[in-house]
């Protein structure tokens, strides 16, 4: 079996994050935060060494600035509406993800402003369309760090200096890149970083995170969820301060300590080494395909300007049918269709039929990778 | 010898003075806050009682907030 959903959801995993949850449910166990007694201190021990070990891979200043939530689009959903009022502008791609664009379109029916800037058919966005559309209202930019359609990297520190520059703030979706690309929020100038741990962090399903930068005042940003934090038990007013504020209920504390696992493997391992790796694959991959006259291949040929996710359709077959057909006779699990970004299948001209799409994390081999290629070849032939 | 607690605001900051704390060799220990001093059923930090001004400018280099510090009986 070849695994190339990884886009969707990295698997298989390092096995000392498996070990960690193990680890977690036979010796910890406990509430993280909401009692004094040995376990419970190991538990909230976890999810303090998590929010260390991530600050090291993102370099944040301050770790009590990362929250945890369930995935990226709760941390996009968090920052979009606890930030954006009536009457604010924001400025958007055309290749972005629903986890973006519904929260948006649901932001937009209560007054908010938007403007959809399209980016090329490759995927690639020009940041002075970006500057072209900034106006007195304008409060907020949000992109995505790659595109989990086509691969292709937007420009996020170039917008982040033009985001400075006039005041604004600038909300990333690191969702395809955390991990397999090089992610440095004083660089980038980011102020807010939403990213889910169950791809390129190799942790496990229901944990990821918002970054909230320093100019961005949490005061002024309304929790999606009010509740029990372990904190300030005597008042019913919900904290001000983070990370607490913007986590009230039981956390996914086993979760989390897979995810401090998968962090350590990736710091331990080098994104930049990782990338490397990927970069090397994703290269073969194209090279393998680009010369069949049936297939069209997605976003950008530029390896330095994209991560190892490729799109592509077979002439005269539908991606479901190159989907199951590649599963059935090769054993290739990958993810045809519209992968949940109906606006980023509309630039490239796949709307709606999709595309299918090849993604792969660090564990994927040369050999797998290989055997895919002729896989594909062989069902060309097969249908001539 | 007579011991000391700090208390904080939550649970982060706790954790992230017992580290800090530890990491200079400072004797510290994570234990629950005792019922006269809040209602909150967090965590705070024992402290030697003489070591209380080395820790809290320790604590105050490393960004960690404090709600005070008091004696224990």
């Amino acid at each position: 079996m070849i695994y190339f959903d990884n886009a969707a959801t990295s698997w298989p995993k390092p096995p000392e994050v498996k070990e960690a949850m193990v680890r977690f449910m036979e010796e910890i166990g406990a509430n993280p935060g909401r009692s004094g007694h040995l376990l419970s201190i190991e538990a909230a021990r976890i999810l303090y060494e998590a929010r260390e070990t991530l600050s090291k891979l993102f370099n944040i200043k301050d770790s009590s600035r990362i929250v945890f939530t369930l995935n990226a689009t709760e941390s996009i959903n968090l920052a979009l509406k606890g930030l954006l009022r009536p009457g604010d502008h924001i400025i958007t791609s055309s290749i972005e993800h629903n986890s973006v664009m519904r929260p948006l379109r649901d932001l937009e029916k209560k007054g908010v402003e938007l403007s959809v800037v399209p980016c090329s058919p490759k995927g690639e966005l020009d940041s002075r369309d970006i500057k072209k559309k900034i106006q007195s209202r304008t409060r907020m930019i949000v992109l995505n760090h790659a595109s989990n359609v086509t691969g292709t990297l937007l420009p996020v520190g170039e917008v982040g200096r033009m985001a400075r520059k006039h005041s604004l703030l600038l909300l990333v979706d690191a969702a395809q890149t955390a991990g397999a690309y090089p992610i440095d929020m004083e660089r980038d100038e980011i102020d807010l970083l939403a990213f889910t741990g169950h791809k390129s962090l190799y942790g496990p399903q229901g944990t990821g995170g918002l970054v909230i930068g320093e100019r961005v005042n949490e005061k002024e940003m309304i929790p999606l969820k009010h509740g029990g934090t372990g904190s300030r038990s005597e008042f019913e007013e919900q904290p001000d301060f983070l990370p607490d504020r913007f986590e009230s209920g039981t956390p996914n504390a086993v979760g989390i300590a897979g995810l401090l696992a998968g962090v350590r493997f990736v710091l331990k391992q080098g994104v930049e080494s990782i990338r490397r790796h990927e970069s090397h694959l994703i290269e073969k991959l194209i090279e393998g395909f680009k010369d069949i006259p049936q297939i069209t291949l997605y976003g950008t040929a530029e390896m330095k300007d994209r991560i190892a996710t490729l799109s592509f359709n077979i002439k005269n077959l539908s991606p479901s049918e190159v989907a199951s057909l590649v599963e059935e006779e090769f054993g290739i699990l990958c993810r045809p269709g519209l992968h949940c970004a109906p606006s980023a299948h509309r630039t490239i001209g796949t709307f709606p039929k999709g595309t299918v799409r090849f993604s792969l994390s660090t564990f994927t081999s040369d050999g797998e990778v290989k055997r895919s290629i002729e896989a594909v070849r062989h069902l060309l032939h097969q249908k001539d | 010898m007579v011991y000391g607690v700090i208390l904080f605001p939550s649970t982060y900051f706790a954790l992230r003075a017992e580290k800090k704390s530890k990491e200079k060799g400072l004797s510290v220990r994570l234990i629950p806050v005792p019922r006269h001093l809040s209602s909150d059923c967090g965590v705070c930090l024992r402290i030697f009682w003489e070591q209380r001004e080395t820790i809290e400018s320790l604590l105050k280099e490393e960004g960690v907030r404090m709600e005070g510090v008091h004696p224990m009986e």
